[in-house]
């Protein structure tokens, strides 16, 4: 029997060790881009939950958005395209004393990310996911996303796209997260309220953030919403209620809402898997204490 | 030397592979050395499936080439089988179910009509009873004795209630008194040897191996053959502590296995070619992340879906041009399951001590075929050594530091003062991108060339690490076989066939596909007199590979890619076709 191959420490003792904070590589996007009230917001969330940094790990795909993780100080694990949500998962299940955050934009989880995403929710696995969605594809410089309204024309619908768009919030509401979210990254303060109660709910946490594209999207900017959102928590909205919050998912139009459309306790992932509950993975004893006795199944 | 073979066959759901598995356990529990053969279709019910069970006082490495009892619970059996019965052989079969005529059957061999349904039908209306008796008339033909097949019966039923159990021990003695009465056993029939031997397949083996070489996590979808290993390790996970995910594709599984291996949790994923090539992009993830990550591919019949339920080695091109770009990997090819349990423990320090993939390249035959192993065969690999090689200092860390070998120091998330990112876009040695807004500047320019070639250089090391080609047979042999994985045990199983006919021959095989340089290629190949490449795929990717790397070329080819096995038969008559005087 050999003794894990890691040794990460177990519990957190003496002085504090650093909170999230900003890393010294500066983002790279557009002036003005939604994604630095994200980055910002994530920032002020960790920070105000005080986890240190070293136990958090933010993991991105690609595209714009998913350059984040950069600019923080936590751990990252910057991968390939539309996979966020199973890296982040195998790093949650690895070692469950970790905080984990998906981030991405709206292609990588709607679109070629989408299958993992419905399973991440129906799994209940205790991670948070924050979506920069801009409705448009930016990187590669302003193609039609899953999000993308009817009619809009971009580079690859120069007619207008002619898909319905996908709808973040009713996914999530049928796939069975049990934090629903949608925040507005010209409202940084609120977003970061959602994001961090994202991250201290227990179970797969949602925040859909409405991250305009400065530069590519021409029709859903920030004036865009600004002049369409409104609160769910002052319009007397009940997040436990799921029939309201499927009718509140149906608003996209004069009225946009943002903020908690649902919540709901139901055991996580990792509450249900037999297997970590010796503790975190990466601690507990690798290899086989007793292979004789396992031999003895194949005589 | 003594070898008998017992094989039945009737359609899927008739309970021919638990016949098989009881007869192959029998034997393995005689202390005979054992090949137990599982040919299956891609039905539940219906079709015509059929197994081999092989045994020998000697090691055998295949199924065979023939039989010694034919167990037909259908006609089709008999019609598809009857004339691979050696001498002496006997047909056993149910006469209320249908007839065989002495004159549809080999000259030599024997027909035993055995009651089986009305043997059951003493105990319980359930059919399915008619196989206990049927394999208790087989067990007396192929001299296994009435209590050891008792005992794999009862142990194999022991989870269910006393009656299945009791009628299963009566049906059996039945059926053997049957035979004992109205035959007599085959004259091939092995006696008990010793203790019992281990009897695995390599699927088994593979898991088995994992998880004593420390693996923790296991995510897979399933696919034919590779499921198997999840089912196993399912089946361990509670006591041996793993975590088993069943993920919902395979884009999953190998996304999943690298996140918790970066994680620090030793992780791997099993498939086919299909799903294997769902993962490419994920592999070159790894390799530009450098995350250790295992990947089992156990080959089946292709291209595309192909042959699900048959064997093949035709995906050693796509493992070793899986992914875009170019990046460190290891090939690692066992050809027995007690090599199988040594590569997988293999393969995971491989993994970690050069922070890159490394794949396992299995198939269908090696894979779900049972073979008998010794236990000191299947040492524990001691202690899993820490790989971990950094601890804060206080000083920038740098996860992807330039050193001699490639490999750099290597953190996981909950270290503090560590963090780094991990990044699938090119980086400087602190995991920050080059990609943009330094891409095509002179300094970055020069920076990706150092980073590619910090990558690269693993290979130089892996290349020593992994095990050189092995060399069996005599070392002056006239003849020299090139083989791999599965078809090694075919080609071992001739070899000792064309001993016995005065033809020396050797084998050279590949425990390690890649890296593989051309110093080890030129002294396993370089002074061989004549060879003969054996492959179970239409291009012989294999001798292109060796080609490549070596300028070797093989004198003879035998390629095989209908779906099933090598029989040795067919390398002998080969050989002896190449070399008509029989000598070389």
């Amino acid at each position: 029997m050999a003794d894990s191959s890691v040794q990460v420490p177990q519990t957190t003792t003496g002085p504090a060790l650093p909170v999230v904070g900003k890393s010294d590589v500066r983002p790279t996007w557009c002036p003005g881009c939604g994604d630095f009230g994200v980055v910002a917001g994530v920032e002020m969330a960790l920070k105000r939950l005080g986890i240190p940094s070293h136990e958090v790990v933010i993991v991105s795909g690609i595209g714009c958005s998913s350059n984040l993780p950069h600019f923080l100080t936590p751990y990252g694990f910057h991968g390939i395209h539309g996979r966020v949500i199973p890296v982040a998962q195998g790093i949650r299940w690895a070692n469950t004393r970790l905080t984990v955050i998906g981030t991405g934009g709206d292609g990588d989880g709607f679109g070629i990310g989408v299958g993992h995403l419905v399973h991440a929710m129906r799994r209940n696995v205790d991670m948070t996911y924050v979506t920069m969605d801009n409705q448009i594809y930016g990187l590669t410089t302003g193609q039609a996303s899953p999000t993308s309204t009817l009619g809009h024309k971009t580079k690859s619908t120069p007619d207008g796209v002619i898909e319905s768009p996908i709808d973040p919030i009713s996914l999530a509401l049928a796939s069975g997260a049990t934090y629903i979210a949608r925040a507005f990254s010209g409202d940084v303060k609120h977003l970061a309220d959602l994001v961090a109660n994202g991250i201290r709910h227990k179970g797969f946490a949602f925040v859909d953030v409405l991250s305009p594209c400065v530069t590519y999207n021409k029709i859903n900017t920030f004036d865009f919403f600004r002049q369409r959102i409104y609160k769910l928590e002052s319009a007397g909205h009940d997040p436990t209620d799921k029939v309201a919050a499927w009718q509140r998912s149906l608003e996209w139009g004069d009225k946009i809402p943002i903020g908690l459309f649902y919540r709901v306790e139901r055991p996580t992932y990792e509450d249900l898997e037999e297997g970590f509950e010796a503790g975190p993975l990466v601690h507990q004893p690798a290899g086989i204490a007793d292979l004789s006795k396992v031999l003895d199944e194949f005589v | 030397m003594g070898e008998v073979a017992v094989r039945v066959g009737g359609q899927a759901g008739d309970g021919i592979a638990s016949i098989g598995e009881s007869v192959t356990r029998s034997f393995s529990r005689m202390g005979l050395h054992v090949f137990g053969l599982n040919a299956y279709q891609s039905v539940i019910r219906g079709g015509h499936v059929w197994f081999q069970a092989r045994a020998s006082d000697r090691r055998v490495y295949s199924q065979g080439d023939g039989a010694d009892v034919l167990y037909a619970l259908d006609r089709t059996t008999v019609e598809v089988h009857v004339h691979d019965l050696r001498p002496g052989g006997t047909v056993v079969f149910d006469p209320e179910k249908f007839q065989v005529d002495p004159k549809e059957v080999p000259a030599g061999v024997r027909t035993l009509p055995v009651p089986t349904l009305e043997i059951a039908r003493k105990y319980t209306t359930q059919s399915i009873l008619q196989n206990a008796g049927g394999i208790g008339a087989v067990a007396y033909l192929a001299g296994i004795p009435l209590e050891t097949v008792q005992k794999v019966l009862s142990d194999s039923f022991g989870r269910k209630k006393g009656d299945v159990v009791d009628w299963n021990l009566g049906a059996s003695a039945d059926g053997f008194r049957y035979a004992e009465a109205h035959a007599s056993v085959n004259d091939h029939a092995v006696a008990k040897q010793g203790p019992p031997r281990l009897l695995m397949n390599g699927n088994q083996a593979l898991a088995l191996g994992a998880v004593a070489g420390g693996c923790k996590f296991l995510a897979q979808y399933p696919m034919t053959p590779a499921t198997s290993i999840m089912h196993w390790m399912a089946a361990h996970a509670s006591s041996l502590g793993v975590v088993v995910k069943q993920a919902e594709d395979e884009l999953a599984s190998i996304n999943m296995a690298i996140g918790a291996s970066y994680a620090g949790v030793r992780a791997m994923t099993a498939t086919s070619g299909g799903g294997f090539s769902l993962m490419v992009e994920a592999l070159g993830m790894a390799g530009m992340t450098e995350v250790p990550v295992v990947v089992i591919d156990s080959q089946r019949g292709g291209p595309s879906t192909g042959l699900p339920t048959k064997t093949e080695q035709g995906d050693l091109n796509l493992m070793l041009g899986a992914g875009q770009g170019e990046f460190p990997r290891a090939i690692l090819a066992p050809s027995h399951p007690k090599e199988a349990y040594l590569t997988a423990i293999e393969a995971f320090r491989l993994a970690e001590a050069w922070q890159t993939p490394v794949l396992i390249a299995t198939d269908l035959h090696l894979s779900e075929s049972f073979q008998t192993v010794d236990r000191d065969e299947l040492p524990s690999p001691g202690p899993i050594a820490s790989l971990l090689t950094v601890e804060p200092n206080g000083h920038s860390y740098l996860r992807y530091q330039y050193t001699d070998s490639g490999v750099s120091p290597r953190a996981v998330p909950g270290q503090p003062g560590l963090q780094f990112v991990a990044v699938s876009d090119e980086h400087d040695e602190r995991g920050h991108t080059v990609s943009d807004i330094r891409a095509g500047l002179p300094k970055w320019i020069a920076e990706r060339k150092k980073m590619m070639e910090k990558r690269m250089r693993k290979l130089e090391g892996l290349a020593r690490d992994v095990h050189a080609p092995e060399v069996e047979g005599p070392a002056e042999a006239p003849l020299t076989f090139v083989a791999w994985g599965s078809t090694v045990g075919a080609v071992r199983d001739a070899m000792a066939e064309l001993s016995r006919r005065n033809v020396a021959t050797n084998l050279v095989w590949f425990p390690a596909l890649y890296p593989l340089t051309p110093e080890r290629i030129t002294s396993a190949l370089g002074h061989r007199k004549k060879t003969m490449l054996v492959e179970g795929n239409f291009s012989g990717q294999l001798g292109r590979l060796l080609r490549a790397e070596s300028g070797f070329v093989p004198t003879f080819r035998l390629h095989k890619y209908d779906g099933e096995p090598f029989y040795p038969h067919e390398i002998v008559a080969k050989v002896l076709e190449v070399t008509p005087n029989g000598r070389q």
